[in-house]
């Protein structure tokens, strides 16, 4: 076995990862918050990536100002979800919420296919092409950045849920909703919050995702795999997801070089099913206790 | 009006049909279905067809989402095993096509219950999950197994022979899957007149509960996962002998999606909801097809605007009456039959 190049894939691997750790992201702080899986994640990144695209090639503008307006894009669905559809579905049955983002998924794909047409397409290019190397390794520029990129949202974000206030109050929440309440926090505003972080954070990464592979309505599979990273890493978890992000990356890279592309989703769905029966919860989830 | 239903036996009350209008209202509905070939052309008969299989799946997805309470969104890849043990078996050998569809049933309960397998250690989203990642499994199986599947190209069925003759065209297929269908809903109701179904209520309603009371969860859930399966899998070898050809391509992850909109839609949790939302989901898309006929003349590309249309029309369907009717057609049925009880006395 050639060690340069499984190296070079194990590098592809993690960039991917970093995406997936992301996107899973996004999983994370919805549910956390407020005990949502939102299938529609992979669509708001679609949809994100979409904007930029309308925003950078349709209407002209550079990436600088395209980006932020894609996420913002992204927050402003997640505010208009959650206000229109999540709100009023509060205490109902799990599996009802999560089938209402499975329809707004839908819905989602459905308006950017009637808006741009089902063709794949290309972003405009806004990071250069130049290969990087690490040491001898060759990694493309785009997974580079969007590794770092990623890196930072994340550090950024553990940072917050340390150290700010909207931070501390998503977590109390995400604890204790009764204390979180009379402790003075404003829980539908932390409902409200984490759906516009989140669908902003999707957007973002679909931003990342689509300079690397293209743009087409079928992206939000992309969302399915992410989904494996947050139930093998644990609904709630940040951690989880960055790590089980990272190890699904990487584990996807070298299934698809060196058993054949083919085998990839295969692979994932494996382990999620084999961590599934290992640790129901997750590798870093809170154990639910059920009491009679 | 009508008051109320006296009963004197617990016979009584645990019959399918326990009012004499309700009777009469089923043997319109079987008279009706058994003359419609007469009056219906080829391609509205094409739809009951297609109606008839969706009715037997949903219903079958019924049984275990709506009255187990585990959530499966693997309903698409059981009907895919069913189709393939119907053109494998039908190519192979050339069984009698009665019997395929039994051992297309049988293979996709053994299927489903290797499958709901992890629904005893996980439940509620983790299971939809974990059934998820058991579909795409299977399709990776059917695009790979070329030996048996014949890979991405798929294999094409001959027509089920019946007594001699090929059931090819729409009135004799209609004959044949319409009354198997009402068997499988006859069926199905039935179940929950007897123990193993009220068990299943009983897992649905709180599995810790039923445990305690001496259901043992193992056996049922595994139960519930080989009925629906079966389900799955003979509506699947329908579903191969309609349209004569079965590739990887034809059981779209969206289609399982499409049968757990169909009993939201209908109403989770009761036999009508299932055929009821089967019935809507299936023929919406055609509606739209019309309405899209409609505008041409107005709008130059409205042919093109049709899928985009329906997918947004399905998302926003689920959305709609998860939001704002709940319960789902079935409780509208209810509703309508309370304001003629009622009549004049409530509006």
């Amino acid at each position: 076995m050639d060690v340069l190049f499984f190296i070079e894939v194990s590098l592809a691997g993690l960039g991917s990862g970093a995406l997936l750790s992301l996107t899973a992201l996004a999983f994370v702080l919805i549910y956390k918050a407020t005990r949502v899986i939102n299938l529609a994640v992979g669509e708001v990144l679609m949809l994100g990536a979409y904007l930029f695209f309308a925003f950078a090639s349709g209407l002209g503008m550079p990436a600088w100002a395209a980006i932020p307006l894609a996420i913002a894009g992204g927050g402003a669905i997640g505010a208009v979800v959650e206000r229109g559809m999540i709100r009023p579905m509060l205490g109902e049955n799990p599996i009802a919420v999560f089938m209402v983002t499975i329809g707004l998924g839908s819905v989602l794909v459905g308006l950017v296919e009637l808006t741009w047409g089902t063709d794949p397409r290309a972003l405009p290019a806004f990071m250069g092409n130049a290969p990087i190397f690490l040491g001898e390794a060759y990694v493309s520029r785009k997974i580079a950045i969007a590794f770092v990129v990623a890196a930072l949202v994340i550090a950024l974000f553990l940072a917050l849920f340390r150290f700010w206030r909207g931070g501390v109050a998503l977590r109390a929440t995400a604890t204790d909703q009764a204390a979180a309440y009379s402790c003075g926090i404003n829980v539908p505003g932390v409902f409200s919050l984490a759906w516009i972080i989140g669908c902003g954070t999707a957007a973002g990464a679909g931003v990342l995702l689509g300079a690397i592979g293209g743009i087409s309505p079928a992206m939000g599979v992309f969302g399915l795999s992410a989904l494996v990273v947050v139930i093998v890493g644990g609904l709630d978890s940040v951690a989880g997801a960055l790590l089980g992000g990272l190890a699904i990356g990487l584990i996807e890279a070298w299934a698809g070089t060196y058993l054949g592309g083919e085998y990839k989703l295969v692979t994932t769905f494996g382990l999620l099913i084999v961590a599934l029966m290992i640790r129901p919860y997750g590798l870093f989830g809170t154990r639910e206790i059920e009491r009679l | 009006m009508l008051i109320g239903t006296a009963k004197h036996s617990y016979r009584a009350d645990e019959a399918l049909l326990t009012t004499r209008p309700q009777r009469i209202w089923m043997g319109v509905l079987a008279v009706g279905l058994a003359l419609a070939p007469l009056v219906l052309d080829n391609y509205w008969l094409y739809l009951a067809c297609f109606v008839a299989i969706n009715v037997a799946s949903a219903t079958g997805l019924n049984i275990l989402t709506g009255f187990t309470g585990l959530v499966s969104l693997g309903q698409a890849a059981f009907m895919a095993v069913g189709a393939y043990t119907v053109a494998v078996l039908e190519i192979r050998i050339g069984t009698p096509f009665l019997l395929n569809l039994v051992a297309a049933g049988a293979v996709a309960a053994l299927i489903g219950v290797v499958v709901g397998l992890p629904s005893l250690r996980v439940k509620g989203l983790y299971l939809a999950i974990a059934t998820i990642a058991a579909s795409f499994i299977l399709h990776f199986v059917f695009v790979n197994w070329q030996t048996v599947t014949n890979g991405n190209s798929g294999l094409s069925v001959p027509p089920a022979t019946f007594l001699g003759t090929p059931l090819t065209d729409y009135v004799q297929l209609y004959y044949v899957f319409v009354p198997i269908t009402a068997l499988m809903v006859l069926g199905a109701a039935n179940l929950f007149r007897t123990r193993i179904g009220r068990a299943f209520i009983a897992i649905r309603d709180r599995d810790i509960s039923a445990e305690v009371l001496g259901i043992s969860l193992l056996r049922y859930k595994l139960m519930s996962f080989a009925v629906s399966s079966f389900y799955a899998g003979l509506a699947g070898g329908m579903w191969a002998y309609f349209f004569r050809v079965v590739t990887p391509e034809s059981f779209p992850f969206v289609y399982s999606i499409f049968f757990l909109a169909a009993i939201i839609v209908g109403g989770m949790g009761t036999i009508l909801g299932g055929i009821l939302g089967a019935v809507f989901m299936t023929l919406v898309p055609e509606l739209l097809r019309f309405v899209v006929d409609i505008l041409s003349p107005v709008l130059p590309n409205a042919g093109t605007l049709l899928s985009p249309v329906r997918t947004i029309v399905f998302g926003a369907l689920i959305i709609g009456f998860l939001v704002f009717e709940p319960k789902g057609l079935a409780e509208i049925v209810q509703r309508l039959r309370r304001f003629f009880h009622l009549w004049p006395f409530k509006k």
